[in-house]
C-alpha cells in the first residue's frame, strides 16, 4: 500500500509537470498565445497603473536592481504592519505587537521565501498580518523567485543584451500563475473542510466540561499559495501537521503535488526555452533521480523504526511514529518531508526532530544540495549553475574550451558561480561553528550529543536554503538565532539570485558557437549521470564532515 | 633533471608560490606542522612529534612534486633555448653609411639600418633583402640543413638574425631592434619567461581557488562542530585532511601541463606565439587551407607528354627529358620519373657536356645548350611561344588547343621545344598529397570544416576538391577572399585557422583565431600569425589542432581525475579522525585501514605521490585520437572519472598496508 501510495503521486507529478512547464513558458516567453484573452485585460491597467506601457528588456544589473528594490519596499511595508498590528483591524483575538527581533527575522523569512517560523501563527500574528503581511509575501517571494529563475533561463538560452523585463515577469508570475492556481487549490481545500474564516477563535467546552480554545481563521486561502509557491510558513505553529491546515491523506496529495508540480515543470519550461526538449529532460532527470533516491533512505529509515525503541520490543510494525500523524502514516509522511525539503517548500506534515538519524539527514542533505527541484526557480537555476560547472570541468575532456548551450565558459562566469557555490556552504557553516563557540548558540539545543549537532545544522541549512521548514526543539526565539538566521536566509536568496542573474547576462552578450560533431553534448543520459557527479562531488562533499558527526554519528551510535 | 631538483627548492619561495594558490595553501600547513614540530612546547604536542614530523614531511614532498612538475616542464623548453642563445652571440655587421661600409657589432643596430652581408656571414639582425639574392642556412632555427633562397622583392625576401648566408651577398634593411628579434622572442617564449595563463587556465584557477576556499571552510569549521560533541581534532590530522580535499593533484600539475602543451608545438617546430594560441587551435570549427603545398604538393609533377604538331610523342618525351637532365627543380625530376614509369627512352648522350640553362622569372624557361649548338627549353607556353617566333619558328596549329585543355584540367602546361620547332607539352599535375582525404576525414568526425583555397578555375578547383575530400572550396581566391571567409565564419562564432606565407596573407592571417605563418614567408606574415612553421610545411596546422586538444584534455582529464579523488580520501580520514572519540565510526572505515594515524598518513601519501606519477602524463598529455566528441568523452570520463574515483581507493589500501608496519 505504501509503495502504491507513493507511485501514484509520482505517477501525477510526472502528468502534470510538463503541461505546467509547458504553459510557464507560454506565460514568459511573451509571444501571444490564448491566455493572453483571459488574463490580458486584467493586466493591462496593471501595467497601465505602474507605467509599464513598452515593457522593454532590461540588462542584468537592471533586472536585479529592479527586483531587490521591489523587495526592499515589500520587506519595508511588512516590517511596519507587523510593528504596528495591534492597533490594525482584523484583530479578533487581541493580539500584540512582534518584538524587532522577531519581527527583523519574520519579515526577512518571508521575502526570502524561507517562511522559518520563529513565532506561532495563532498567538503571534493577528488575521489582518497573516492576509497583508504573510499571505502577500507568499506571493511575491515566490513571484520574485520565479521570475529571477525566468530571467536566468533566457539569459542562457536567447542572444542579445536583455534578460526580460522584471516588472513584466512579475505581474504575470502572479496573475497567470499564482492567482488562479491558489483560487483553485483553495476552493478544493475549503471543499475539505479546511477552514476559511475571519472569525475569532472558537472557545468550546468539551465532553469533559473543560473549555478549549481553538484556533480558526482564512486557512485555506494561506494553505494553497504556501505549498505553491513554495513558501512552507503554516497558518498555525505545527504547520501541515494541524488538523485544520491539512485534515486528510487526500489533503496531504494535494499540498504534495502543489509544492512540487510547479518545481517540477521548471526543467521542462527551461528545455522550451533551450528549444531542446532533451535538454530540459536531463535536468528533470537528475532531480528526479536524486529525490528517489533520498525518498528511499527516508522511507526505509522511518519504516525500520527506531532501533532503540525496537529493542525494548516495543511492536515497530508501523514503523517510528514518534512525531507522525496517524492520519498519514509512514510513506505519506516520508514522502511530504522529501518533497518539502527539495522543493525547499519547508512545510512539514510531521517532526523533522523526531525523525530517526538517516530519515532526518534526507530532509538536511536535499537543503543543503538545493537542487532537488528546489525552491521556486532557485532549484532550476542551482541545477543550471551545476551543469554549467558539469561542462567547465569535464567539457575539456573532449579538447575543446567549455561551452554550454553554445557558449563559452569563460573567467568572467566562472568567478560569478564561485561566489555562489562559496556562499551557499560558508553561510551554513561558519554559523553553525559560530554556534557552537558560543552560549547564546549552544543554549538553545534541547538535545544535547550528535542530535544537537543536527539541530543547529539544519537550523541554519534550512535558512540559508530558503527552506524554512524547522528541525524544531531548537529554543530559537531569540535575538541570537532571530539575528543569525535572518543573515543566513538573506545572503542566501540574494547573494546567489544576484551572481547567477549576472552569469545570465554574461552568457547573454557572448557570441554563439555552433554545434559540431566536436561539441560537448548536454543533452544525453551521459550528461545526466555527469551532472549528479559534480552536484555530489561538489555540492555534498562539503557536507560530509559536519554531517558524519550529526545524523551519522547519531545512526551509528542508537544501531 | 638535477636542475629541476633544484628550482623546485628555490620555488619554496612564498612570494612564488602565491602564483599557485592551492599549493601556497599547502605550503602555508607545511610551515605550520613544522612549527609544531619543532616547538611541541607551544602547541601541547610533545607526545606528537614523530607523527607531525612525518606529517610535514609529506606536505613538504607534496609541495615540492607539484614545484618539480612545473620545473621539470620548463626545464625541457630551456635547454632548447641554450641552444638558440649560442646562435645569439656578437655578430659583426657591415652598415652602410652613406656611401661608406662601416663595421659596428650587431647589438648597436637599429630598425632601418641597412647592411651588407657577404657569403660565409652571419646575418646581424631580422630584415628584409633589398638588393641580391643569397642562398642563406636557416638551420639554426629550421633545424633543416638545406640551404634556402632569399632574395630581394616577393615572398622570399625576409631573412632572420643568426642564419648564415652561404653563397653570394645581399643588401638587407633591419626590421627589428636588438632584443625584439625573431631569435629573441623564441628564446623568451620556449623559455616560458612571459608565459602568460592563458584565459581557459584563469577559469581554471578561479574553479581550484574556490574549491580550495570551499574545504578551507569547511576543515576551519569542523573543530568547533566536533568540540561539541568532545571531539578533540588535531591541528596537523585537520591540515591533512585539508590537502587531501584540496585539488592539490591538478593545482600542482596545471602550469605543468601548460608548458609541456606549448613544449609539445614547439617539439614539432612550430612556434606558439602565445598559450592562447594554442588552446584556440583545439576549439577550431573551421580551417582555411592552400590548396597548393597544403593539400597538393606544390611542384607540380609530370603525368602526360603531350606530342604538337607534326612531333611524334617519343620524341616529344625525348626532348622533354633532355631538357630537364639537369634541371633539379621537382618539376624537372618528375619529367625523368615519368619517363622511367612509363619506359620511355631518350639519349642521355645527347645531353652530355652541354650547358644548363638555369630557369629565371624574366625568361620563364629553362633548358639546356648542347654540345652541337642545339638548344633545348622547356617553359611556360607563352614563353616558349614568343622564345620561337623570336627566332623565325613556326607554331604548330594544335599548341593552343592542347594547353588550353590541359589548362582546363586544373594542371599546367610547360612547352618544349628544341631550336625554332616546338615538340610537345608537359602537363604537368598537382597530385594531393597521400592521407590528406583520410585526415580530412577525420577533421569532419571531429566537427572541423575544411575550406580549400585556390587560384585555379571552378572546374579545376572541384576536382581537387572532391579527390582530397574537402569540405568546401573558393576558387579563383584573392588574398581578400581568404579575410572575408574568415570573417563570415567567425560571424557564425566559428573559430578559424589558416595558414599562410605572402605578405597579402597578412590581414586574414591577424584576422584568423589560429594563423599558421610558414617560416620562408614574409616578415609581414610571421608578425601578423601567432604561430609560425619553422618547417614551413602548412599541413602541420592539422596537427597543431590535435595538439590544442590535447593540451585542452589534458587538463580536463586531470581536473576531473584530482576532483574525483575526493570520495576516497574523505572515506579514508573522516572515520580516522572521528574513530577514538566515536568508536561505531569505524562502520565507516570501508577500506579497512590499520588504525586512524595509518589512515590518515597514507592518504596524505597518496596525495602525495600521485603528483609525481601523473607527471609523465602531464608532460606527453592524455593519449588523443580524432573522434566524434561524444565517444571522446565517454572514453575520458570512464578513464579519468571513474578512474579517479577508485584508483585512489586501492592506492591509499596499499599505502596503509606498508604504512601499518609501523604505526
Amino acid at each position: 500500500m505504501d509503495i502504491l501510495q507513493i507511485i501514484i503521486v509520482i505517477g501525477i507529478l510526472m502528468l502534470i509537470a510538463k503541461p505546467l512547464g509547458n504553459y510557464m513558458y507560454h506565460v514568459f516567453s511573451n509571444e501571444s498565445n490564448r491566455t493572453d484573452k483571459i488574463f490580458g485585460p486584467i493586466e493591462k491597467p496593471i501595467f497601465w497603473i505602474i507605467g509599464l506601457k513598452k515593457r522593454a528588456g532590461m540588462s542584468w544589473r537592471k533586472y536585479a536592481i529592479s527586483f531587490v528594490l521591489t523587495n526592499v519596499m515589500l520587506v519595508a511595508v511588512s516590517y511596519v504592519l507587523l510593528r504596528v498590528q495591534s492597533g490594525l483591524p482584523l484583530n479578533p483575538n487581541d493580539i500584540g505587537n512582534m518584538e524587532p527581533t522577531l519581527v527583523m527575522n519574520t519579515v526577512i523569512s518571508f521575502i526570502t521565501n524561507t517562511n522559518l517560523q520563529h513565532y506561532s501563527g495563532e498567538t503571534g500574528l493577528t488575521y489582518f498580518s497573516q492576509m497583508a503581511v504573510i499571505m502577500m509575501m507568499m506571493f511575491t517571494s515566490a513571484a520574485t523567485g520565479l521570475s529571477v529563475a525566468v530571467a536566468f533561463v533566457r539569459g542562457i538560452t536567447t542572444k542579445g543584451s536583455t534578460i526580460g523585463n522584471f516588472f513584466e515577469d512579475f505581474v504575470k508570475a502572479h496573475i497567470r500563475i499564482f492567482f488562479p492556481l491558489s483560487i483553485l487549490i483553495t476552493l478544493v481545500l475549503v471543499g475539505m473542510h479546511v477552514p476559511q474564516t475571519l472569525d475569532p477563535t472558537l472557545s468550546v467546552t468539551t465532553l469533559e466540561g473543560a473549555t478549549q480554545q481553538i484556533a480558526i481563521g482564512p486557512v485555506a486561502s494561506l494553505e494553497s499559495i504556501k505549498h505553491l509557491g513554495t513558501n512552507g510558513g503554516g497558518f498555525f505553529g505545527v504547520n501541515s501537521a494541524h488538523p485544520f491546515e491539512n485534515p486528510n491523506g487526500t489533503t496531504n496529495v494535494i499540498e504534495i503535488l502543489s509544492m512540487w508540480a510547479l518545481a517540477a515543470g521548471l526543467p521542462f519550461m527551461y528545455g522550451r526555452f533551450a528549444k531542446s526538449k532533451k535538454q530540459g529532460w536531463v535536468i528533470f532527470s537528475a532531480m528526479m533521480i536524486l529525490f528517489l533516491v533520498f525518498l528511499t533512505i527516508a522511507y526505509t529509515a522511518e519504516k525500520s523504526g527506531n532501533p532503540l525503541l525496537n529493542g525494548l520490543g516495543i511492536d515497530a510494525s508501523q514503523g517510528s511514529m514518534e512525531g507522525k500523524e496517524v492520519r498519514f502514516g509512514i510513506a505519506q509522511s516520508a514522502l511530504f518531508t522529501t518533497v518539502t525539503t527539495a522543493a525547499t517548500t519547508g512545510t512539514v506534515n510531521n517532526m523533522h526532530d523526531t525523525l530517526t538519524p538517516l530519515g532526518g539527514l534526507v530532509p538536511l542533505a536535499e537543503m543543503m544540495l538545493n537542487v532537488v527541484f528546489g525552491g521556486k526557480g532557485v532549484g532550476l537555476v542551482n541545477m543550471l549553475m551545476y551543469a554549467i560547472l558539469a561542462v567547465f570541468i569535464s567539457g575539456l575532456m573532449v579538447g575543446r574550451t567549455p561551452e554550454f548551450l553554445g557558449r563559452k565558459i569563460e573567467s568572467r562566469e566562472m568567478k560569478l558561480i564561485a561566489i555562489a557555490i562559496l556562499t551557499h556552504p560558508f553561510i551554513i557553516l561558519a554559523p553553525t561553528a559560530i554556534a557552537f563557540l558560543t552560549d547564546l548558540g549552544k543554549g538553545a539545543i534541547t538535545n544535547p550529543g550528535y542530535h544537537g549537532i543536527s539541530q543547529v545544522l539544519y537550523e541554519f541549512t534550512s535558512s540559508a536554503a530558503n527552506n524554512g521548514s524547522g528541525f524544531e526543539g531548537l529554543a530559537d526565539n531569540t535575538p541570537f538565532w532571530n539575528i543569525s538566521t535572518g543573515l543566513v536566509m538573506f545572503f542566501g536568496r540574494y547573494i546567489s539570485m544576484i551572481a547567477l542573474l549576472a552569469v545570465a547576462g554574461s552568457m547573454n552578450r557572448k557570441q554563439w558557437v555552433p554545434e559540431t560533431l566536436g561539441t560537448f553534448r548536454t543533452d544525453n543520459a551521459l550528461f545526466t549521470f555527469l551532472l549528479l557527479g559534480t552536484v555530489i562531488l561538489i555540492g555534498a562533499l562539503t557536507f560530509l564532515p559536519a554531517i558524519v558527526l550529526g545524523p551519522i554519528a547519531e545512526h551509528l551510535t542508537i544501531r | 633533471m638535477f636542475q629541476a631538483i633544484k628550482a623546485s627548492f628555490i620555488k619554496l619561495n612564498p612570494v612564488s608560490m602565491m602564483k599557485n594558490p592551492v599549493m601556497f595553501v599547502v605550503e602555508v600547513g607545511t610551515l605550520v606542522v613544522l612549527l609544531m614540530t619543532i616547538f611541541p612546547g607551544y602547541f601541547d604536542s610533545e607526545d606528537r612529534i614523530g607523527f607531525n614530523l612525518t606529517v610535514f614531511l609529506i606536505l613538504l614532498f607534496t609541495v615540492l612534486f607539484a614545484n618539480f612538475a612545473e620545473a621539470l616542464a620548463e626545464g625541457r623548453g630551456k635547454a632548447q633555448a641554450d641552444t638558440l642563445k649560442k646562435t645569439k652571440k656578437e655578430i659583426t655587421a657591415n652598415k652602410v653609411v652613406g656611401s661608406a661600409v662601416k663595421t659596428i657589432p650587431s647589438t648597436e643596430l637599429r630598425k632601418g639600418d641597412i647592411v651588407i652581408v657577404k657569403q660565409g656571414e652571419m646575418i646581424p639582425g631580422d630584415g628584409e633583402v633589398i638588393e641580391g639574392l643569397a642562398s642563406v642556412d636557416e638551420s639554426a632555427i629550421t633545424g633543416e640543413s638545406a640551404p634556402v633562397i632569399k632574395e630581394a622583392g616577393g615572398d622570399f625576401n625576409s631573412v632572420t638574425g643568426g642564419t648564415r648566408v652561404v653563397s653570394d651577398s645581399i643588401k638587407v634593411r633591419i626590421t627589428s631592434d636588438p632584443g625584439e628579434t625573431f631569435i629573441d622572442r623564441m628564446i623568451s617564449l620556449v623559455e616560458g619567461a612571459k608565459r602568460q595563463k592563458t584565459p581557459n587556465e584563469i577559469a581554471l584557477n578561479t574553479l581550484l581557488i574556490s574549491l580550495t576556499l570551499i574545504f578551507l571552510i569547511v576543515v576551519v569549521t569542523l573543530g568547533p562542530i566536533a568540540s561539541y560533541v568532545d571531539v578533540e581534532l588535531e591541528i596537523p590530522v585537520l591540515i591533512a585532511l585539508l590537502v587531501c580535499l584540496i585539488p592539490t593533484t591538478i593545482g600542482g600539475l596545471l602550469s605543468a601541463i601548460g608548458i609541456a602543451g606549448m613544449d609539445r608545438v614547439t617539439q614539432f617546430n612550430v612556434l606558439a606565439m602565445s598559450g592562447k594560441a594554442v588552446e584556440a587551435a583545439g576549439d577550431i570549427n573551421t580551417m582555411i587551407l592552400d590548396k597548393t603545398g597544403t593539400i597538393t604538393f606544390g611542384n607540380r609533377m609530370a603525368s602526360e607528354i603531350v606530342p604538337v604538331g607534326k612531333a611524334s610523342g617519343d620524341d616529344a618525351a625525348a626532348w622533354a627529358a633532355i631538357s630537364s637532365l639537369h634541371d633539379e627543380t621537382p618539376e624537372g625530376r618528375s619529367v625523368l620519373d615519368w619517363m622511367k614509369r612509363n619506359n620511355k627512352l631518350y639519349d642521355a648522350a645527347l645531353g652530355e657536356g652541354g650547358t644548363f640553362v638555369e630557369f629565371r622569372a624574366e625568361t620563364r624557361m629553362s633548358g639546356i645548350d648542347l654540345k652541337d649548338g642545339r638548344q633545348v627549353r622547356k617553359g611556360a607556353v607563352d614563353s616558349v611561344r614568343k622564345w620561337v617566333i623570336a627566332q623565325g619558328g613556326a607554331i604548330p596549329d594544335n599548341l593552343g588547343k592542347e594547353a588550353e585543355r590541359v589548362a582546363s584540367l586544373g594542371g599546367t602546361p610547360l612547352a618544349v621545344a628544341v631550336d625554332k620547332e616546338i615538340f610537345g607539352l608537359i602537363y604537368l599535375k598537382d597530385t594531393v598529397k597521400p592521407g590528406m582525404r583520410e585526415r580530412f576525414d577525420q577533421l569532419r568526425a571531429m566537427g572541423i570544416k575544411t575550406i580549400m583555397c585556390t587560384g585555379d578555375n571552378p572546374l579545376t578547383a572541384a576536382t581537387i576538391a572532391k579527390e582530397a575530400g574537402v569540405d568546401d572550396f573558393i576558387a579563383e581566391s584573392k588574398p581578400e577572399d581568404k579575410i572575408a571567409v574568415i570573417r563570415r565564419e567567425q560571424a557564425e562564432g566559428k573559430l578559424v585557422a589558416m595558414t599562410g606565407d605572402g605578405t597579402n596573407d597578412a590581414p586574414a592571417l591577424a584576422q584568423a583565431d589560429v594563423g599558421l605563418a610558414m617560416n620562408s614567408g614574409t616578415t609581414a606574415a610571421k608578425e601578423a600569425a601567432n604561430m609560425v612553421d619553422l618547417d614551413s610545411d602548412p599541413s602541420k596546422i592539422i596537427e597543431v589542432v590535435a595538439i590544442g586538444k590535447q593540451l585542452l584534455m589534458t587538463r580536463g582529464a586531470l581536473t576531473t581525475f584530482s576532483i574525483a579523488n575526493d570520495i576516497a580520501k574523505y572515506f579514508a580520514i573522516i572515520p580516522a579522525m572521528f574513530m577514538l572519540a566515536i568508536p561505531e565510526m569505524k562502520a565507516l572505515n570501508v577500506m579497512g585501514l590499520g588504525s586512524p594515524l595509518s589512515a590518515v598518513l597514507s592518504a596524505l601519501i597518496f596525495n602525495a605521490i600521485i603528483i609525481p606519477l601523473l607527471i609523465p602524463l602531464a608532460m606527453r598529455g592524455v593519449a588523443y585520437r580524432p573522434m566524434k566528441a561524444s565517444r571522446l568523452l565517454s572514453r575520458n570520463l570512464l578513464v579519468y572519472g571513474l578512474g579517479g574515483v577508485i584508483v585512489p581507493f586501492i592506492g591509499i589500501k596499499i599505502i596503509d598496508l606498508i604504512v601499518h608496519v609501523w604505526i
